[in-house]
């Protein structure tokens, strides 16, 4: 039984709580953990995730850092490489590319340039999306171009059972771990089992069955594509809604499976549509699903514009619930 | 003093004093439409620091560039950026100076050569050395380039790289440093090896020193004499401005890193009260003009919330506008001023 078990069976917590817990016990268990990022002491971290910490493990596993992105994410490549488990936390995306050399020349090169002899067991969270009007250099999503690099594994808690249990697996894991938390969800509320344990890192999960179409989504565009599918089921359309939650690597056999069955195909990004995830696994599954498909692959992306500021703006330039609607609308017409 | 001198020395404290009040009513009233959801998304208050912008734009000249953070509500102001085009950009309407795209974070307005609004800390540091470099080939060489930003840019790579670049190539960029004693809620002294700032900056072999932030004239005499050496050719110059930010770091923030009592103690140096203080018992002001100063800027500013209350907002229509443009819209058809170069003929 784990020691966050309250006795009480599976608890009602935000996606904020359940990382915040599922950090806290990597510090408790592992004494080679630590975290470190802009503001992650006394602030609490960006969106206060890491609230309180500090006070129970200290400030050097608690470690604030300057504003120096490239320079404590090489850190932390470092510390890993000398038998620490550093947890590094970037404020947004947008501010990870200050970092970009780092991870994906360093970080994700060093396994393969030393011939097996360097790996880099670091994890990194950064928040992604947009919808909270803060426009065009905080607001993107850029998850897609880390999925590119291999070397890296990229991960997307999409629920709070995620948030909760994915941390323990990618800390357990010997290569680098980005995890992209979408600032939308910290608030959401999910069902967290304290029991689950270390889950799989590269599986898609399959958040409702339907035989009409597969909805493929990640991060923030999961719960979208949830209500999306309920408002289709009255329309009599039923959806598969998969939730990729490695973006890296894709779990082509659990879509495959799903599109084999469904005959249509919904692909979801928050990101830019060129050259974006969606056209990836559009791709991919165009190639091993080809001959059960009864209409061509669909993708909704985001609109290619920076994110804007005004709320109208920024809505329109990412897919909304009812824009998810449409385009599976569309793909179920029969054809005329 | 001649009583034409007295006279200049007169006006220039009363403009001070007015357009830092100015400052201090428009952001008052943002923070207040944010309560009621007017203004959206992050919104940085400048409380506290407004002599620094009000004292280095009173040295600025119509040609000279100014880059600034997202904490940039009052530079641009003092700019030149119209009230109501700021607060529309903030009310996030078609008429603000970033067309609703920037918010309060990304305030542009080419036309009087404010270059935003950037909200990478340190970003903009590089582009200040680019616009410096421009004036510098194109033989601008009464332009200068100014460049705001908070001290917690200086632990960013981009700090130490542009300032590198600067004094390399000699360019006309006034380095202003709003040295307000926090990046977010990380102190100067959990930021940084070496809290004297102007040291630091020093020894990229640019000129460098620290002014009294919280006094307006003590930065606008800094920041004359800055602009006097770089005009003349002195290559660029950072100034630390010491200051104070009186509110959280963005609407968001609960402000629970900092004594209240360091606020407070702060609080008494407020940069209005005290140069209205003295400006009042020097005899350089009365108290009816101060009371007029304060409702001018009111009138500024509650013009501007209505003009920004009725103004429309962006067709949706247009989402896909100002990604790239065409050939034919190049709005930069060259350089007014030929290239200065004495022997070589430029192919
Ligand atoms: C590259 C980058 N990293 C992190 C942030 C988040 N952030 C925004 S403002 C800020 C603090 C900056 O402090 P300082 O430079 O001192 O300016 P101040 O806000 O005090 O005016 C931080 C960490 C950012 N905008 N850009
Ligand atoms: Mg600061």
């Amino acid at each position: 039984m784990s020691a966050y078990d309250t006795g009480e069976g599976i608890r009602s917590m935000t996606y904020r709580e359940a990382m915040h817990e599922a950090l806290h016990e990597a510090l408790a268990n592992d004494d080679r953990v630590f975290i470190m990022g802009e503001d992650v002491a006394d602030y609490g971290g960006t969106y206060a995730v890491t609230k309180g910490l500090h006070e129970e493990f200290g400030r050097d596993r608690v470690r604030n850092t300057p504003l120096s992105e490239s320079g404590f994410v090489g850190a932390g490549i470092g510390a890993a490489l000398g038998g620490l488990r550093p947890i590094v936390e970037i404020m947004t995306v947008n501010f990870s590319l200050l970092a970009l050399d780092q991870l994906v020349n360093t970080a994700a090169t060093l396994l393969h340039m030393s011939g097996g002899q360097l790996n880099v067991p670091l994890v990194v969270r950064m928040t992604t999306g947009a919808g909270r009007q803060l426009a065009a250099q905080h607001s993107h999503s850029l998850e897609g171009w880390f999925a590119h690099v291999p070397g890296l594994k990229v991960i997307a808690p999409a629920t709070a059972e995620d948030a909760r249990w994915m941390l323990p697996s990618a800390l357990a894991d010997p290569n680098p771990v980005i995890i992209f938390e979408h600032s939308g969800l910290y608030n959401d509320r999910g069902p967290v089992d304290p029991n689950t344990g270390p889950v799989d890192l590269d599986r898609a999960a399959v958040r409702r069955s339907g035989s009409d179409l597969t909805i493929i989504a990640s991060a923030g565009m999961v719960s979208k594509a949830l209500e999306a599918a309920d408002q289709l089921d009255k329309s009599g359309v039923s959806a598969d809604v998969i939730d990729l939650r490695s973006l890296r690597p894709l779990d082509i056999p659990t879509l495959a499976a799903s599109v084999a069955r469904t005959n249509r195909a919904l692909v979801l990004d928050e990101g830019w549509r060129t050259g974006g995830l969606s056209a990836e696994i559009a791709a991919t599954l165009a190639e091993v699903c080809f001959w059960s498909l009864d209409a061509p692959i669909a993708r909704l992306a985001g609109v290619e514009v920076p994110i804007p500021y005004a709320k109208h703006l920024e809505l329109a330039a990412v897919p909304q619930v009812d824009d998810i609607v449409a385009a599976a609308g569309n793909l179920v017409r029969p054809i005329e | 003093m001649s009583d034409q001198l007295f006279e200049t020395a007169r006006s220039l404290e009363h403009r001070l004093l007015a357009d830092m009040i100015r400052i201090r009513v428009f952001e008052e009233r943002c923070a207040e439409l944010y309560g009621q959801s007017k203004i959206r998304g992050f919104l940085h208050l400048y409380i506290g620091e407004e002599a620094i912008a009000t004292g280095v734009m009173s040295c600025l000249g119509p040609t000279d560039a100014v880059l600034a953070t997202y904490r940039e509500h009052g530079h641009a102001l003092l700019r030149g950026v119209p009230a109501e085009s700021i607060m529309s950009e903030m009310f996030g309407k078609s008429t603000g100076c970033s067309g609703g795209r920037g918010g309060s974070m990304h305030l542009f307005d080419e036309s009087v050569r404010f270059f935003g609004g950037n909200a990478i800390v340190g970003g903009h540091l590089p582009l200040a050395v680019g616009l410096g470099l421009a004036d510098q080939m194109l033989g601008r060489s009464d332009q200068v380039t100014v460049c705001f930003f908070g001290e917690g840019a200086m632990a960013e790579g981009e700090f130490h790289e542009a300032l590198n670049l600067a004094a390399l190539w000699n360019v006309p960029v006034l380095f202003c440093c709003e040295n307000n004693r926090y990046a977010m809620g990380t102190s100067l002294q959990s930021s940084e090896s070496q809290v004297d700032l102007a040291l630091k900056a020093a020894s990229y072999s640019i000129p460098a020193w620290s002014v009294d932030g919280m006094d307006v004239l003590e930065v606008h005499k800094a920041t004359t004499k800055a602009l006097t050496a770089i005009r003349a050719g002195g290559g660029p110059m950072f100034i630390e401005f010491q200051t104070y930010r009186f509110r959280a770091h963005s609407m968001f923030d609960p402000d629970l890193y900092r004594d209240s009592d360091e606020v407070e103690q702060w609080k008494k140096r407020d940069p209005i009260m005290t140069f209205g203080e003295r400006l009042l018992d020097a005899g350089d002001v009365t108290s009816d003009d101060i009371d007029e100063m304060w409702a001018a800027a009111r009138a500024e500013t509650e013009a501007a919330v209505e003009v920004a209350d009725a103004a429309p907002l962006e067709s949706i229509d247009t989402l896909l506008e100002h990604v790239t443009l065409e050939a034919s819209e190049n709005s930069s058809p060259g350089p007014d001023t030929p290239f200065v170069d004495d022997d070589e003929v430029w192919p």
